[in-house]
């Protein structure tokens, strides 16, 4: 972003990386896939960088109001400057907080998931997907965020896109509204579940198995790692894989 | 005469007591924190007649819906047979609509009054059923144990006394005319069970004593009903209007700003600002969270005493599903059962006891993944999540009690920018990578 404005230029999209994106090694996977897909469209856009902080997400839910403050401001200082306009996410936490709550801090921003962004390409045809049988034969399922689905009613965007793949959407049973979390949000991903039975991520993979899904699509990389940790759970990694709809997207597009 | 002036004491009386504790649950309300949820009217017209009048969201489980809207209907309609047991109790008339020329039209109600009767009649005993034989795991659950689960089932009994005493009136009065004139009144149902139960009997004085006995029954039932409501879970009947109306219309992931941290974060990250200008506060500064009631906002409070008990929001909760501790219908029961012990005390707040700690505990608090299934599954609109984020915020920020793993997350972001260990200066080394 600070080359770009050395330059002169403006982007047309910030992409927001986030913190799993740029630290977790499975996330780093999508956040190479979504640039991927950018550059490949030709999309004029920055990555913020080491400016790039915690957008105070965890923060927030954690009930350290003080902290998520602190990060939103600062953030908010630093798209203000840059005089951002769009702003892209790999992760629907930094959907959320970016999209709803930084705008009555003062940071007002046209916000996507990357679904969504990519959804918009493939409609306005900068982006095909090549004819080449990837998926053919695999049955994906969709695994909604809660930050997505729920919190933001965002449903549709990796649903439209999965159908776009040459194999099969299937639901599992609790799917969109009744969609079950994989046990991440609210600041869990950072703790030790308390005491219980189960693991909510197994119960998650439970329904997994129970769609015969081979895929199981993600949009967040929380759940990712959750599902991920659920599919090893019951030694099934050999036959089910986790991925982001970003990088089916990447890979039906041969990037 | 005697009667007449019996109806009016029982009339006066029981309107009066629920009037007095309607007062004091409504001031108990306005102990909560000021929030606006007056903006958006159309949006509130809108959600209130969709969620509310239309059971919207009972619909995403089609059969307590059915037997739910049976009651529903029934209840409204039934209300125009209670205007007219009014006029006739006051005016010491009988069936005061059918002689004020009604007829037909008064023989169509009141045969939908009695076939909607008959209808709630077998949902009543089919939730009978599903709460004592079938047992639901949502009906099941501990929450219930107690008052809980006897006040559900004191309601369905009241409902079946309410209903046989309809038909116990509207009987013997079908009795009554067929024995007099051999023309009855043709209601749907009774004009069957008049000459079914009391056909054997040619003493006209027998009848008027039980279509009596119908008539009090069911106006003293309603009392009783009256008066029950705001001791009950059953207040849903009255309070799911204004809850709906005055719904969070926002996304479901937006949480409420804390404007007095904002500031003060505000104040701290400007290095043009005076550290002395801000006016030394005149009253105590707001607790940081909630810790009791009166730290929620009255949309909280109103949420409590709105829950049904239902437990929706339970069975879709990923922490309960997985045997934890925490159970969103439990959080709302606590905070109506916390609200209300106030309101009995005379409204002293500083009785020693409080919502966290005893009746809330922070291992429930730290069980929820803020996932909103709760807040999407309540059929009247009810936030459970915000009063739990609420509560956190009140152990994290006055108490310090944060679970261990997560002090070194608030940690990691406050020096490094990242809930994990990593240094700022590697945040591109993902463009290096294959």
């Amino acid at each position: 972003m600070a080359e770009m404005m050395a330059t002169g230029e403006t982007p047309d999209v910030l992409f927001w990386v986030g913190c799993a994106g740029s630290f977790d090694d499975r996330a780093k996977k999508i956040t190479k896939a979504i640039a991927k897909i950018l550059t490949h469209c030709n999309v004029k856009y920055a990555v913020l960088g080491t400016e790039e902080s915690c957008t105070g997400d965890p923060a927030r839910r954690a009930g350290n109001e003080f902290t998520f403050q602190m990060q939103a401001q600062m953030n908010i200082q630093v798209l203000n400057g840059y005089e951002v306009k769009r702003i892209v996410t790999g992760c629907p936490h930094c959907f959320n907080t970016l999209k709803n709550e930084y705008p009555e801090l003062g940071g007002t921003y046209e916000v996507l998931h990357h679904t969504q962004l990519i959804q918009d390409l493939i409609n306005t045809g900068k982006l095909s997907l090549k004819e080449g049988g990837t998926f053919k034969g695999k049955k994906i399922t969709f695994h909604d965020p809660c930050y997505l689905g729920r919190a933001n009613e965002v449903y549709e965007a990796p649903r439209e896109l999965i159908e776009k793949l040459d194999g099969e959407l299937v639901e599992m049973k609790r799917c969109k509204t009744n969609g079950l979390c994989c046990g991440a949000g609210g600041a869990q991903m950072f703790k030790e579940a308390e005491k219980g039975n189960k693991e909510i991520n197994i119960e998650r993979t439970e329904d997994v198995l129970e769609s015969a899904a081979n895929i199981v699509a993600t949009g967040c990389p929380f759940c990712n790692t959750m599902m991920t940790d659920g599919i090893k759970n019951f030694n099934k990694e050999e036959d089910i894989q986790v991925l982001d709809v970003a990088e089916l997207i990447a890979q039906a597009a041969d990037l | 005469m005697l009667s007449h002036l019996i109806f009016v004491i029982l009339s006066l009386v029981s309107i009066g007591l629920f009037s007095w504790k309607m007062r004091s649950i409504i001031k108990q309300i306005k102990l909560g924190r000021p929030t606006n949820r007056t903006d958006r009217v159309g949006e509130r017209i809108k959600t209130m007649l969709l969620v509310a009048f239309g059971q919207k969201k009972m619909f995403n489980r089609p059969i307590p819906a059915i037997l739910h809207f049976i009651f529903y209907v029934a209840f409204i309609i039934t209300q125009i047979e209670l205007i007219e047991v009014f006029i006739d109790g006051f005016s010491g008339s009988h069936r005061f609509f059918y002689h004020a020329g009604l007829g037909a039209f008064y023989t169509f109600v009141i045969s939908s009054i009695e076939v909607l009767s008959v209808l709630t009649f077998i949902a009543t005993l089919i939730f009978f059923a599903r709460r004592n034989l079938i047992k639901l795991p949502r009906f099941a659950s501990s929450d219930l144990n107690g008052w809980a689960r006897n006040d559900a089932n004191l309601i369905l009994l009241f409902e079946l006394l309410l209903i046989t005493f309809i038909f116990m009136m509207n009987s013997a009065d079908e009795a009554d005319n067929l024995l007099r004139s051999n023309v009855g009144y043709g209601f749907a149902i009774s004009q069957y069970l008049g000459p079914l139960f009391f056909g054997r009997t040619n003493n006209l004085d027998l009848l008027h004593i039980i279509s009596s006995i119908g008539w009090w029954g069911h106006l003293i039932m309603v009392f009783v009903f009256l008066n029950y409501l705001p001791y009950s879970k059953h207040l849903h009947i009255l309070f799911a209007f204004p809850n709906t109306y005055f719904s969070n219309l926002n996304a479901k992931g937006k949480f409420n700003n804390m404007e007095s941290v904002e500031a003060e974060v505000k104040l701290m990250l400007d290095p043009s600002a005076d550290p002395y200008a801000a006016a030394p506060a005149t009253e105590a500064p707001q607790r940081f969270g909630a810790k009791d009631v009166q730290d929620l906002s009255w949309k909280q409070l109103l949420d409590a005493y709105s829950c049904t008990e239902c437990g929706r929001c339970t069975s879709v909760c990923p922490a309960n599903q997985t045997g934890k501790l925490l159970s969103p219908r439990k959080i709302m029961m606590d905070t109506r059962d916390r609200l209300s012990e106030i309101g009995t005390n005379n409204f002293d707040l500083n009785d020693g006891k409080s919502l966290l700690g005893d009746y809330i505990t922070p291992e429930e608090l730290w069980a929820c993944t803020s996932c909103n299934a709760c807040v999407q599954e309540c059929p009247v609109n009810i936030d459970p999540l915000s009063i739990i984020v609420d509560l956190r915020r009140f152990l994290v920020m006055e108490e310090s009690k944060v679970p261990t793993e997560l002090t070194g997350m608030l940690t990691n972001i406050e020096n490094n920018g990242a809930p994990w260990q990593f240094s700022p200066a590697d945040r591109m080394k993902w463009t290096e990578e294959n």
